[in-house]
């Protein structure tokens, strides 16, 4: 057994510790670590967009720029600074034009982009060709796939009633949204308990040295 | 001018999004590359006052009443003050600076307070999942079964332990992710690249204008 004597360590032990007391119950040494994680995330962002984007982005073209065409920057830099309005009761409308702007542009952004990758390349991806019913094998497999999509997509179809083949197919629609679900859900609890055997490594190697 | 310009902002920069994408020449081109690359990044670094504006309201309010619990928004507040300390602090010249590099450093705090803090922020969500899904997966109808079956296969495909209790498990979750959940992801992602579609294209037009205050 060798405790480590790294005050960091003993730092990142005591709130690991903090947190997994919520276990038992709400208390304040949870608090006290959660309150202190929700602080220490929004430093770190702001000193993580203070260095990837406002200095690379804003400040080194207009300060050590060459290009007169930096000064085109101050546009977007006018735009943002409208947010501001909302510090005033009187000028808080002022946001409406940033938000119009990026809103309004995400959103014409997202159209064909949505549509080329939700739509047109799932539609392919699915389509039965030749190669994918290769062996008898890929060909059941790709006739469950095309039968899965289907009637996945016919379960979300709200305009009529779920009655007949619709309701057959949307029945067989949930069967598809269960099975994936459940894998789903079995990758979730995996992802969560390898973080939890982290953890349980950092405090029996790192902090006690329990264990090699 | 507050309520029809911010409409028309929203339908130009919409369309000519949208139209840019349709058009392969260098002009349209560079319009996207300074759009997305520069100027909504570059807006979008302004809305983080949002996010920064609503916490410190909210932890001053709770201080200044001193609400249950006032004490914990203190300690948001230190947090936030060490993490700025730790990024900005060592820049100051002389002895000040150099004490923050020694003592406060940024990536001492990442690692040994931010990193460990997250984790098993969320390595506490297995043990919720776990009692959760004892409750909710009781094998009561068949579609519950079904949850419950391919998420107990899914996971003991994944570990050593399920193919030494049978060599074809894993391969048989490899099938089940490639086939059927792919089938059922496949049919949302096309449900919601459908909503998506629609949700932007009743912006664009100013059928929904709620993200520009509820109206």
């Amino acid at each position: 057994m060798h405790i480590s004597t790294n005050p960091w360590v003993w730092i990142a032990a005591i709130l690991t510790l903090a947190i997994y007391s919520f276990l038992y119950k709400d208390n304040p040494f949870y608090k006290f670590a959660e309150h202190l994680f929700m602080g220490l995330s929004i430093g770190y962002g702001a000193v993580v967009l203070w260095y990837n984007s406002i200095i690379p982005r804003l400040w080194n073209p207009l300060a050590h720029g060459t290009s007169p065409s930096r000064f085109y920057l101050l546009i977007p830099i006018a735009i943002g600074l409208l947010s501001f309005g909302i510090f005033s009761k009187k000028y808080s409308w002022l946001i409406k034009y940033p938000l119009a702007f990026s809103v309004g542009a995400y959103a014409g952004f997202s159209i064909p982009v949505t549509f080329e990758a939700s739509i047109f390349e799932q539609i392919s991806g699915t389509i039965l060709t030749k190669q994918m019913m290769a062996t008898p094998w890929l060909a059941i497999s790709n006739l469950i796939m095309f039968v899965g999509v289907i009637t996945t997509i016919t379960y979300f179809y709200f305009s009529k009633h779920h009655k007949g083949l619709l309701g057959k197919s949307a029945r067989t629609g949930i069967v598809f949204l269960m099975l994936a679900f459940g894998a789903s859900f079995g990758y979730t609890v995996m992802a969560r308990i390898s973080l939890l055997i982290g953890r349980m490594q950092f405090l029996l190697h790192d902090w006690l040295g329990i264990i090699k | 001018m507050r309520r029809t310009f911010p409409l028309v902002i929203a339908f130009t920069m919409g369309l000519l999004m949208m139209i840019q994408y349709f058009i392969p020449h260098p002009i349209s081109q560079k319009f996207y590359k300074i759009m997305v690359q520069q100027w909504l990044i570059i807006i979008s670094i302004f809305f983080y006052v949002f996010a920064w504006r609503s916490f410190g309201l909210y932890h001053i309010n709770k201080i200044k009443r001193r609400k249950e619990g006032w004490w914990a928004s203190v300690v948001a507040f230190v947090g936030v003050f060490f993490m700025l300390l730790a990024g900005f602090g060592d820049r100051i010249p002389g002895g000040i600076g150099h004490f923050i590099y020694k003592y406060f450093n940024f990536d001492d705090l990442y690692n040994y307070m931010f990193a460990p803090l997250q984790a098993t922020m969320f390595s506490l969500l297995a043990f919720f999942i776990a009692s959760a899904a004892f409750r909710a997966f009781k094998a009561r109808t068949m579609e519950a079964t079904l949850l419950l079956v391919t998420a107990t296969i899914v996971m003991l495909g994944r570990v050593p332990l399920g193919a030494s209790m049978w060599k074809g498990l894993p391969k048989v979750v490899e099938w089940i992710l490639m086939y059927p959940n792919m089938a059922a992801q496949r049919g949302i992602m096309i449900g919601v690249g459908l909503g998506m579609i629609a949700t932007s294209m009743k912006i664009i037009l100013g059928i929904e204008r709620s993200y520009l205050g509820g109206e």
